[in-house]
């Protein structure tokens, strides 16, 4: 079988979240996890490593950034029109790490995508958490993803959804996530769990934020994006010293990663 | 066992041999060198013996027999992803015994990195049988002897090339039997014991991520244009961007392809949405260098690097790679000194 062959999946339904953000729900014709990726193609046009928001029984959903080419060719496509796919690829976020802790999990902009399934099996299943805070940054009101999660969220679960500036007509939550991580009021230092996944600054700094707090690398996981063309380990361009993202990751925990210097 | 064979002879066997097998050696372009009035030597096709060049060193190594710098995946119909149909033919190279050790690296990559072998490379490796071209003395630039790749059992035939004629030695049973009416004597191909240069390998115990910040980079970040030159005359890497084209004549035709790609060269890890890692020249140098001769060691158990020197002889800056390893080895042994 050749690893690189591709096999169409029909479009079901289209979200848009923004002019630039959609979600592809696509027929799910592969098992997959939360955390992992695919690689997602229009022939002729190109292939790209897209994370996996969300899945169900039938349906795979892809959000995706309008940035190029082959997500222009994506852009192009309609329901009922084949997306190609192969994979899933890498590691993933295993939920049961995180039982019984205090979850905290840190979001910023896209970085909201790959976590989401993990969201929603913890918004059904809160009673195996021992608390769950969610802290989602976005840089105005109009680039907010999800906005129904969010309001399904927020009914029993403590979220916090900020954007970056205050603006007009806005009630919420301003500020960049890391502000709003130094303020949390954590009893049992040691019974925390973070998930942290967003652009490379905000990891950065949110990570420091967590240390002041006395969070150890140990207690956090995140998700690393990089560029790839393969996604099986061959292409080489995810490689930071001997771990190659797109094998051992997406999914690192914070203390392995503070070794991969690019 | 070894055999004197005139080039005239030695001619009618690759003509015979050309019936199975696509035959390629280093052979001299003239004037087809990147700045006028200069040649290349790279891997091509070769239908007798006088078109191997053997007197110089490749300046394109034999890698490009196993990975072309460009290679369709699939041939694209409307959305019908095919892939090429490929000939029967085996693959006869002529090559030193550096790029024999190259290619046991490449394996790594292709063969054995995650749980997917790639079929394009796989398909052509497990065809070939190598022609083990001797080395007499060392080229400039090479360092093959401090890598220990000066030296391999791993060829079918050695030869060593004369003006009109050939020594060869026959290990595949097939020659052996192709060449029983020829006469004996007594050969194996040369190979060095020395190079001009020597290098120290950095022990990869020893070598930590202080490394990663010394001021050592910067004198590279000054120097290297970031042509990558390094790269694609490198043995060793294998690195590729897939991308896809339609035809310009019939745009509901296309292809999937992949194109070398080298981490000294810009865009190499440019992700959508604009962020990018290792954006001035110096890192670049300090990523390609940890990986030829530490982290691939520390994921494979092998150095990457073979030593043909061809980074050294390529780069337009004069920067060598050679010289980088051992600065390298320095100071990992004076950090070691000041821990004690």
């Amino acid at each position: 079988m050749n690893p690189y062959m591709t096999y169409p999946a029909k479009i079901k339904k289209i979200t848009k979240h923004t002019d630039i953000d959609y979600t592809f729900f696509i027929e799910k014709i592969m098992d997959v996890k939360g955390g992992q990726f695919i690689q997602v193609s229009v022939p002729k046009f190109g292939e790209v490593p897209i994370s996996i928001s969300d899945y169900n029984d039938e349906l795979i959903e892809l959000t995706i950034r309008k940035v190029g080419r082959v997500t222009d060719a994506i852009f192009n496509k309609n329901v009922g029109d084949n997306l190609h796919i192969r994979g899933p690829y890498g590691n993933n976020f295993d939920p049961e790490i995180y039982f019984g802790k205090d979850l905290i999990m840190v979001t910023g902009g896209t970085g909201l995508a790959p976590v989401k399934s993990i969201i929603n099996y913890f918004h059904k299943h809160l009673d195996k958490l021992n608390s769950f805070k969610l802290i989602s940054g976005f840089k105005s009101s109009k680039d907010i993803l999800f906005k129904e999660s969010f309001e399904k969220w927020e009914k029993n679960m403590d979220v916090c959804l900020t954007i970056d500036t205050p603006e007009e007509g806005w009630t919420g939550n301003t500020g960049f996530v890391t502000e709003h991580v130094s303020k949390l009021d954590l009893s049992n230092i040691d019974n925390v769990g973070v998930i942290m996944v967003g652009p490379p600054p905000m990891m950065k700094f949110t990570g420091m934020e967590l240390s002041k707090l006395g969070i150890k690398d140990e207690q956090i996981w995140v998700s690393f994006e990089r560029k790839m063309s393969c996604g099986i380990g061959k292409c080489g361009h995810c490689k930071i010293d001997e771990t190659y993202i797109c094998l051992e990751g997406p999914v690192f925990r914070y203390d392995k990663t503070v070794k991969l210097i690019d | 066992m070894s055999y004197e064979i005139t080039n005239i002879k030695f001619n009618s066997y690759l003509e015979k041999w050309s019936r199975d097998y696509e035959i390629y050696g280093p052979v001299k372009i003239s004037a087809g060198g990147r700045f006028s009035d200069t040649d290349n030597i790279r891997y091509e096709k070769i239908k007798k013996v006088e078109d191997i060049e053997y007197k110089e060193k490749s300046i394109f190594s034999a890698k490009e027999v196993l990975f072309p710098v460009t290679e369709t995946l699939f041939n694209i119909q409307e959305e019908q992803l095919n892939e090429p149909v490929y000939d029967k033919k085996k693959y006869l190279v002529f090559l030193r015994a550096c790029d024999i050790h190259a290619i046991d690296r490449i394996d790594y990559i292709f063969l054995k990195n995650g749980i997917y072998t790639d079929p394009y490379y796989k398909r052509r490796r497990e065809a070939i049988k190598y022609i083990l071209i001797g080395c007499k003395e060392s080229f400039e630039n090479c360092f093959c002897a401090s890598m220990g790749t000066n030296k391999t059992d791993n060829y079918s035939m050695g030869i060593k090339f004369f003006d009109d004629k050939v020594h060869i030695e026959a290990k595949d049973p097939i020659f052996q039997e192709e060449f029983k009416e020829e006469i004996e004597i007594e050969f194996t191909p040369d190979y060095v014991l020395e190079n001009y240069y020597n290098v120290t390998i950095p022990s990869v115990e020893k070598l930590d991520f202080s490394l990663f910040n010394d001021e050592m980079w910067k004198d590279y970040a000054m120097r290297c244009i970031s042509c990558g030159r390094c790269n694609f005359s490198c043995p060793t890497c294998s690195c590729f961007t897939t991308s896809d084209i339609y035809y310009k004549e019939n745009p509901n035709n296309g292809e999937r392809r992949r194109v070398w790609a080298g981490c000294q060269v810009d865009k190499f890890t440019d992700m959508a949405g604009g962020h990018s890692f290792r954006t001035d020249y110096g890192s670049r140098m300090r990523f390609k260098t940890m990986h030829k001769v530490y982290d691939f060691k520390k994921r494979f158990g092998e150095i990457m690097c073979v030593g043909c020197g061809r980074c050294d002889d390529r780069c337009p800056e004069y920067i060598s790679f050679a010289r980088c390893i051992n600065l390298v080895s320095e100071k990992v042994n004076e950090d070691h000194e000041e821990v004690k």
